[in-house]
């Protein structure tokens, strides 16, 4: 560690102000300060702090999405011998076909996004913030399986730059990052990114795995609910036509997107950021209370019309995205409503408009991406009543006879 | 009247380096020198009435206050100016009294009279002792002129490694009662002594008692008149602790201004952590010769607790409110490999993902790193946690950072003090500066208003 250190320590006259190298000044920091806790002492104020920082707060997160990483990689490989027809092939195999079909997607969305960051702290002579660890992880876990790479370049770039470097930067944006990155794909790229096409892996890669036919298809559960039509009972099918139970939605062996089929995995994740303090409470337990209340008024009132609205409450909390919504994209604290009491109501709203989008409007499965987006607008709002009931207290004491 | 505040929120720090022994049983160190701040007093403009070279008694004017010449800030010792330094641009940054034990002159003050309120004020101010009040809005040394609606006193202090005064604060039942009478002239609301839950100090006629219990900072006078009468737009409240209480008493009894103080020695880089009775202003070297482990490392020397002290060197003195002494190490020549990712149970933090937060009784060893990176606000609700009051933290420091007046006004600026958010800036992960965009935050709002 020593010898490193030194090494830092000899190339810093080259980064600072005058070097050769200024102009990778951010890059140099960046790499610094993540591995080596910066020597800042306080100057002013508290002489001691809380050893939590934005790093850490960070790669926890990162962390508690690995199960959801892990699972998705396995059950890409699944989808796809599975669709292929041929036997089951073993874990490893699976697993390796998985990797190997997310790594380029992984390897874009950082390459793209951690490049924008670095360029942008290096102009606006700031350090390297720690928001996007989470956000290049997060997008190929919402993605189909089967998007480009240049359509995820291109929607990571976007929404780095206009989302959220233009605010500012991390904690400054108003809409969650990596969904806005998905919810560009979707309505730019509407044919790539929803349907029966995209949620199954095709090729075979560097070997692994057989090619399909371009005309498989293998649509996700809630896709397959929500274009049936007519009275018939409601049944959803894996890629090899069996049909699937609410314990199989649960686990996730079924076709989605990456890395949020498993709400098994996605509750491991929650169990990590719950404990650890990160993750609101307050905002996932009132989601899937917003959930599951919405589902069962849908299902109370099911008509043929609304198929989806035949789906019982457990199979629409497990179903597209909805937990790992609940989980990982409401509960963005920068993004969510920041008020205790606030937070009730945003998790509880985004639960219910999730759940309203998929089952009244038959072409958006994606209810739950769209419900997040939404609430993250309203959140300001949300939160200025709360502020304000604060302030109309304090007023209320200055008032006489009161 | 007597009422029980038990607080919920707060954080209690562990902090290796507790004091050992009681503060009736303190070590007396008397000092080569004493020295007085200008910058402890904010709100008053000081300016030294005496010259380098002169004779002062204990008790005598040194420094006057400009446009209130009444106010003075007197001398803790017998002895001679030795320096009055000036900073840049002429600010006047301290005055050094060396001491000289031939001299014992001692200016007793006329306490005839002071059951009048222009007599009481005027003792106050000439003595010195007004300076060492505090005054909601601003955090200022009360005005002058001005009336307190309520007066707070806080006989706890429940900062880390504070020194435990309440056994000698029960001993001085008289002067506490006598500093309320005193101080009853400048109110015409009430005089709240509060006192930590099981405190052997008894009920103060004329005052009303206020039992409390709970967390840091639970003892701090600000958060109990938060939870008793917030202070409105208009209103002023003044704070000062029990000490300063039980010599405002002694000052109206006896006419004797008594300038000891009893301190905590305390914190992970002291030999021998323990009580010391000393003087206001005592010069650092004296307090610490000899007491400190000297290893090889940095240490980082506070004047006060390791949340809202001033860090010091050796040369320098006792800042108000002249309670305790931390040292620490200053960690800046420490190497550590990722320590964002560390298990170590060393580490101290309210967070989960440290190991060390499960153990409850383990005393930590925290260094003044700010261990990690300045960041915009990620985080919600953290700082709520730890500030006991009625106040939506986050908003009114976006408030005050963007300098918006009227929204400071309705969250309630004049209800807090920079220490009420020294907790909040300890837990921030973005690790934001909060109580200087506090101090900061009323400074201008005292500049714009006046």
């Amino acid at each position: 560690m020593k010898i490193l250190k030194r090494y830092f320590d000899r190339m810093r006259p080259y980064f600072e102000e005058g070097g050769r190298l200024h102009s990778f000044r951010s890059v140099y920091d960046g790499f610094d300060t993540f591995l080596f806790t910066p020597t800042a002492t306080s100057q002013n104020g508290t002489h001691i702090h809380d050893a939590m920082d934005s790093k850490r707060l960070m790669i926890i997160v990162v962390i508690a999405l690995l199960p959801c990483l892990v699972f998705g990689m396995y059950n890409t490989g699944y989808q796809h011998w599975l669709a292929s027809g041929e036997e089951v092939g073993p874990f490893r195999t699976l697993l390796l076909y998985g990797f190997l079909a997310v790594l380029p997607k992984l390897l874009v969305s950082y390459a793209v996004g951690l490049g924008i960051e670095f360029a942008v702290a290096q102009w606006r002579g700031e350090e390297i913030q720690e928001g996007f660890l989470v956000t290049g992880i997060l997008i190929p876990l919402i993605c189909p399986i089967e998007t480009p790479l240049w359509m995820i370049a291109v929607a990571t770039a976007f929404s780095v730059i206009f989302v959220k470097e233009v605010f500012g930067g991390t904690g400054y944006n108003i809409f969650n990052v990596a969904l806005v990155t998905r919810a560009f794909l979707f309505f730019a790229y509407p044919a790539s990114m929803s349907g029966d096409k995209p949620f199954i892996a095709h090729d075979q890669i560097l070997g692994v795995g057989t090619p399909l036919p371009d005309t498989f298809t293998g649509a996700t559960p809630l896709g397959q609910v929500a274009t049936m039509s007519g009275d018939s009972a409601i049944h959803m099918v894996g890629v090899n036509g069996a049909e699937l139970s609410t314990w199989d939605l649960f686990i996730g062996l079924i076709p989605g997107s990456f890395g949020e089929t498993s709400t098994l995995c996605i509750l491991i994740g929650a169990a990590i950021l719950l404990f650890t303090g990160i993750a609101s409470w307050r905002i996932v337990l009132s989601v899937f209370a917003g959930g599951a209340v919405m589902s069962w008024i849908a299902h109370m009132t099911a008509t043929p019309a609304y198929p989806v609205s035949m789906l019982s409450v457990g199979d629409q909390l497990c179903l597209g995205g909805f937990a790992f919504a609940a989980v990982f994209m409401a509960t963005d604290p920068v993004t969510a409503a920041r008020t205790d009491t606030g937070k009730y109501i945003y998790g509880f709203l985004v639960g219910v408009i999730a759940i309203i989008i998929r089952t009244y409007n038959n072409g958006y499965p994606e209810g739950a991406m769209l419900a997040v987006l939404l609430m993250n607008a309203l959140a300001p709002l949300i939160d200025y009543c709360v502020v304000q009931c604060n302030i109309n207290r304090r007023a209320r004491r200055t008032r006489p006879n009161s | 009247m007597n009422i029980t505040l038990t607080l919920k929120k707060g954080l209690d720090l562990h902090i290796a380096g507790v004091p050992s022994g009681t503060a009736d049983k303190a070590e007396s160190r008397m000092p080569q020198s004493v020295g007085l701040t200008p910058e402890d007093f904010p709100g008053l403009t000081l300016k030294p009435v005496v010259k380098e070279g002169d004779t002062v008694a204990q008790g005598q004017a040194i420094l006057q206050d400009k446009h209130h010449p009444q106010v003075n800030i007197t001398s803790p010792a017998a002895g001679v100016v030795k320096s009055i330094v000036r900073g840049e641009r002429r600010r006047l940054e301290r005055v050094v009294i060396e001491i000289n034990s031939d001299i014992n002159d001692e200016t007793v003050y006329e306490t005839a009279g002071t059951d009048t309120p222009v007599k009481a004020r005027a003792l106050l101010q000439s003595s010195g002792l007004w300076a060492m009040m505090r005054q909601r809005p601003y955090n200022t040394v009360p005005d002058p002129e001005s009336t307190a609606r309520d007066i707070f006193v806080s006989t706890w202090d429940s900062a880390p490694l504070a020194p435990d005064t309440d056994h000698i604060l029960a001993e001085s039942h008289t002067e506490l009662k006598a500093g309320a009478e005193l101080l009853g002239q400048l109110t015409q609301g009430t005089i709240y002594i509060a006192r930590k839950k099981g405190s052997r100090i008894p009920d103060i006629e004329g005052a009303a008692m206020v039992d409390v219990t709970g967390p840091h900072p639970a003892g701090n006078p600000g958060i109990i008149a938060s939870n008793i009468k917030p202070v409105n737009k208009g209103e002023t409240i003044w704070t000062l602790d029990g000490i300063t209480l039980a010599r405002i008493g002694r000052l109206a009894l006896t006419g004797h201004l008594d300038t000891t103080c009893i301190i905590t020695l305390a914190g992970s880089e002291v030999k021998t952590p323990g009580y010391i009775k000393t003087l206001i202003g005592s010069d650092i070297e004296s307090l610490t010769n000899g007491r400190l482990t000297h290893t090889t490392h940095n240490e980082r020397i506070i004047s006060g607790n390791v949340l809202t002290g001033i860090s010091v060197k050796r040369d320098r003195y006792l800042r108000f409110p002249y309670t305790q002494i931390t040292v620490i190490p200053e960690g800046d020549d420490v190497t550590e490999f990722m320590g964002w990712a560390t298990l170590s149970p060393k580490k101290m933090s309210t967070s989960r993902s440290f190991p060390g937060h499960f153990l409850y009784r383990k005393l930590f060893r925290p260094d003044a790193r700010l261990l990690g990176g300045r960041r915009a606000m990620i985080m919600s609700g953290q700082y709520d946690k730890v500030v006991p009051m009625d106040i939506m933290t986050e908003y009114l420091i976006k408030a005050i950072l963007s300098r918006d007046i009227e929204k400071m006004e309705s969250l309630g600026i004049y209800e807090v003090a920079p220490e009420d958010f020294a907790l909040a800036e300890y837990v921030c992960t973005s690790k934001m500066p909060l109580q200087s965009i506090v101090a900061q935050g009323l400074e201008y709002l005292r500049k714009e208003l006046e």
